[in-house]
C-alpha cells in the first residue's frame, strides 16, 4: 500500500467515524437520539470546543505542564533503570537477591501510589513524577537488565582480544549496548511516563490534561471531556511522532525489519 | 619480556574439559603443538573436534584443564597483548561501521582517532573494501564482515595471529584472493599463524605445515605434514603443482587411517 492510499484509508476512517457520531447525536430517530448529546456531546461542538482552547491559548499553559512531566518521569525513570539495570546485569549475586523484591514492586498497581505521592510530594508536578518514574524506571530496568546479559560474549571476548581496558570495554561495548536496550523501550517508557503524568493530574492537580478532563467531568461537560481527549490524543501522535525519528536517527546501525529478506 | 628464542606457541599435552561430574564432555586430549616464530601452521579436523578449542586455549579465553600452554615462553594467563584473534563467527561492534570498527583496535595502543581512521580506511582498502567505510556490520555480507574482521585484526600488528576459519564464507575465488592477500601480509613481517579450515587444499597452499585432528570426543592431534612448497606462492598457480597433490594424498592417506583408528579405538571400546 503506497503512503498516499494509506493516508487516504486514514482519513477515511476517521471520516466515518466523525460521520456516525454526527448522524448518532443530531439526527432524531422517532424522537430518539442514537447518541444523545448529553452523554455524547457532538463532532461539531468537540471540534469547536478544541478550537477554541487552542485559539484562546489556555490549553497551551496545560499541555507544557503534562509535558514537562512526561518529561521528568521519562528522563528519571530511565536514568535510574539503566543504571540499576546495568549495575545489577554486572553483579548476579546483587540481583539475585534484589529479584523478589524488584518483581513485589513491579506488580503493584501504581495507582494506588497515588495518594501516597500526593501526601509526600504536595499537589504540584512532582507528585505526578514521582508517578511516572514508578513505571518508566521498570520497564527500562528490565529492558537494559536482559539485554546487558544477553550481550554477545563473542563480541565481547573479540573486544578483550583488541586489548581493551574495562574503560574502554565500558565506552564501545558495554554503554553503547545499554543505550540500544533503553532505546528499544523508548516507545513503552515514553509511553507510561505519560500515563503516569495523565494520572495523577485526573486524581489531584491544579493544572494539566488530566486535571482538565477530570474537571469538564465534574461539571458533566461532555464536550470538554471529548474535546480533552482529543488535545491528549493529539499530543501522544506528537510525542510519538517525535520519539520515532530520534530512534531512527540513533539507531542506524540496527537491521530495520522490513530490509531483512 | 617474551624470550626470542621461545616458540611463539606451544601446548604441552594440553587437554580441554567442559562441564563437571556426568556431563563432563572432553573435547581434546593431549594436544601437543609447537608453532616457532614466523611459521603458518593449518589446523584440519572435522567438524566439532576442537579446533576452535585450541585457538581459545592460546588466545587465553579458556583453560586447559589440564597441560601447559605457553604464548612467546610465557604461560598464558588471560587474554594477552601478542595475539590477534579472527573468530569464526561475527564479532564486531554491531553499532559501529566498518571504519570504525577497524579504528577502535588502535585505540587500546593509544593512537589518537584522526590517525586511527585514516589507517583504518588503508586497511579497509587492502582488503578491498574501500567503499564500504560507512556501512554498518548489518549491511554487509557475511564475507565483506570477515574482511573487515581481518583488516580489525591487522591493523593492531599482533605478533601471533589466530584465525578461525577466516575465509569460510567467500566464495572460492575471493577465497584464493584472500588467501593470497593474507600470504602477501604475512610474508612482509613473518608472523605465526595458527589457521583453522576445513578445506584441506586450502591449508597446503597456506602454511608451512598442516596439523591434522582427530574427530572427537577427545579429539588429539594425530598428524604433522611440513609442507615444503616453495615460496612465495599463488593459490591457484600452486593447486597445480604435482608436489601439491603428492602432499595432499600424503595428508588424506594420513588421515584415513588415523580416522580409521580412531573409529576403532572407539568400536572396541563400545563392545
Ligand atoms: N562451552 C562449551 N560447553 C560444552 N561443550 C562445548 C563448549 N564449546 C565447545 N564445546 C564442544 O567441544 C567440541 C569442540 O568444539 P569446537 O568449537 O572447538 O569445534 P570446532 O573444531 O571448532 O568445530 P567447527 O569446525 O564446526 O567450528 C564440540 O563437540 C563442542 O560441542
Ligand atoms: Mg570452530
Amino acid at each position: 500500500m503506497s503512503r498516499f492510499t494509506l493516508l487516504a484509508w486514514q482519513v477515511g476512517v476517521a471520516a466515518a467515524l466523525l460521520a456516525i457520531w454526527h448522524v448518532g447525536s443530531s439526527v432524531s430517530i422517532f424522537g430518539f437520539y442514537f447518541m444523545p448529546k448529553f452523554f455524547f456531546s457532538t463532532p461539531a461542538d468537540v471540534l469547536g470546543r478544541v478550537w477554541k482552547m487552542f485559539a484562546t491559548g489556555v490549553v497551551w499553559r496545560h499541555l507544557w505542564i503534562t509535558l514537562t512531566e512526561t518529561a521528568l518521569a521519562f528522563v528519571i525513570g530511565s536514568v535510574a533503570g539503566a543504571g540499576i539495570g546495568f549495575w545489577f546485569a554486572r553483579k548476579p549475586k546483587l540481583a539475585a537477591i534484589f529479584d523478589p523484591f524488584l518483581k513485589a514492586a513491579n506488580s503493584l498497581p501504581r495507582v494506588v501510589l497515588a495518594p501516597i505521592f500526593m501526601l509526600w510530594f504536595g499537589l504540584g508536578i512532582w507528585s505526578k513524577v514521582a508517578l511516572g518514574v514508578t513505571l518508566v524506571f521498570f520497564i527500562v530496568f528490565f529492558n537494559v537488565y536482559q539485554g546487558l546479559r544477553e550481550t554477545s560474549p563473542v563480541v565481547l571476548a573479540n573486544a578483550r582480544m583488541l586489548g581493551m581496558n574495562d574503560r574502554q570495554l565500558m565506552r564501545h561495548v558495554y554503554w553503547p549496548s545499554t543505550l540500544t536496550w533503553v532505546f528499544s523501550s523508548l516507545h513503552a517508557s515514553v509511553g507510561f511516563a505519560l500515563v503516569g503524568a495523565v494520572v495523577g493530574e485526573y486524581l489531584g492537580a491544579a493544572a494539566g490534561l488530566g486535571y482538565l478532563i477530570h474537571e469538564a467531568e465534574g461539571v458533566f461537560d461532555v464536550t470538554g471531556v471529548f474535546a480533552g481527549m482529543i488535545v491528549l490524543a493529539l499530543f501522544v501522535i506528537a510525542i510519538d511522532w517525535a520519539v520515532t525519528s530520534i530512534e531512527n536517527r540513533l539507531l542506524v546501525w540496527r537491521p530495520q525489519p522490513h530490509q531483512q529478506s | 619480556m617474551p624470550q626470542t628464542n621461545a616458540p611463539a606457541v606451544s601446548l604441552e599435552r594440553v587437554t580441554v574439559a567442559f562441564g563437571a561430574g556426568a556431563t563432563r564432555y572432553v573435547a581434546v586430549e593431549a594436544a601437543d603443538l609447537s608453532v616457532t616464530p614466523g611459521e603458518f601452521v593449518a589446523i584440519v579436523g572435522p567438524t566439532g573436534c576442537g579446533k576452535s578449542t585450541l585457538l581459545n586455549i592460546v588466545a587465553g579465553l579458556l583453560k586447559p584443564a589440564a597441560g601447559r600452554a605457553r604464548v612467546q615462553g610465557a604461560d598464558v594467563a588471560g587474554v594477552m597483548a601478542p595475539c590477534g584473534y579472527l573468530f569464526q563467527q561475527d564479532a564486531l561492534m554491531p553499532w559501529k561501521t566498518a571504519r570504525d570498527n577497524v579504528a577502535v583496535a588502535l585505540e587500546p595502543k593509544g593512537v589518537v582517532r584522526a590517525e586511527a581512521l585514516t589507517r583504518a580506511q588503508d586497511w579497509l582498502a587492502k582488503v578491498g573494501l574501500a567503499a564500504f567505510g560507512d556501512r554498518y556490520p548489518h549491511q554487509l555480507s557475511g564475507g565483506q564482515r570477515k574482511r573487515v574482521a581481518l583488516a580489525q585484526m591487522l591493523i593492531r600488528d599482533p605478533q601471533i595471529l589466530l584465525m578461525d576459519e577466516p575465509f569460510g564464507p567467500l566464495d572460492a575465488q575471493t577465497r584464493a584472493l584472500m588467501g593470497d592477500l593474507l600470504l602477501d601480509l604475512w610474508s612482509a613481517d613473518r608472523k605465526a599463524v595458527l589457521f583453522v579450515t576445513h578445506d584441506l587444499e586450502e591449508a597446503i597452499a597456506l602454511a608451512d605445515r598442516v596439523v591434522v585432528m582427530s574427530a572427537g570426543p577427545a579429539a588429539r592431534i594425530v598428524a604433522q605434514h611440513t609442507i615444503d612448497l616453495p615460496r612465495p606462492r599463488e593459490i591457484n598457480e600452486i593447486r597445480l603443482d604435482p608436489k601439491f597433490h603428492a602432499i595432499q594424498r600424503a595428508i588424506w592417506n594420513d588421515l584415513r587411517e588415523e580416522v580409521l583408528k580412531t573409529y576403532q579405538a572407539q568400536a572396541g571400546g563400545a563392545a
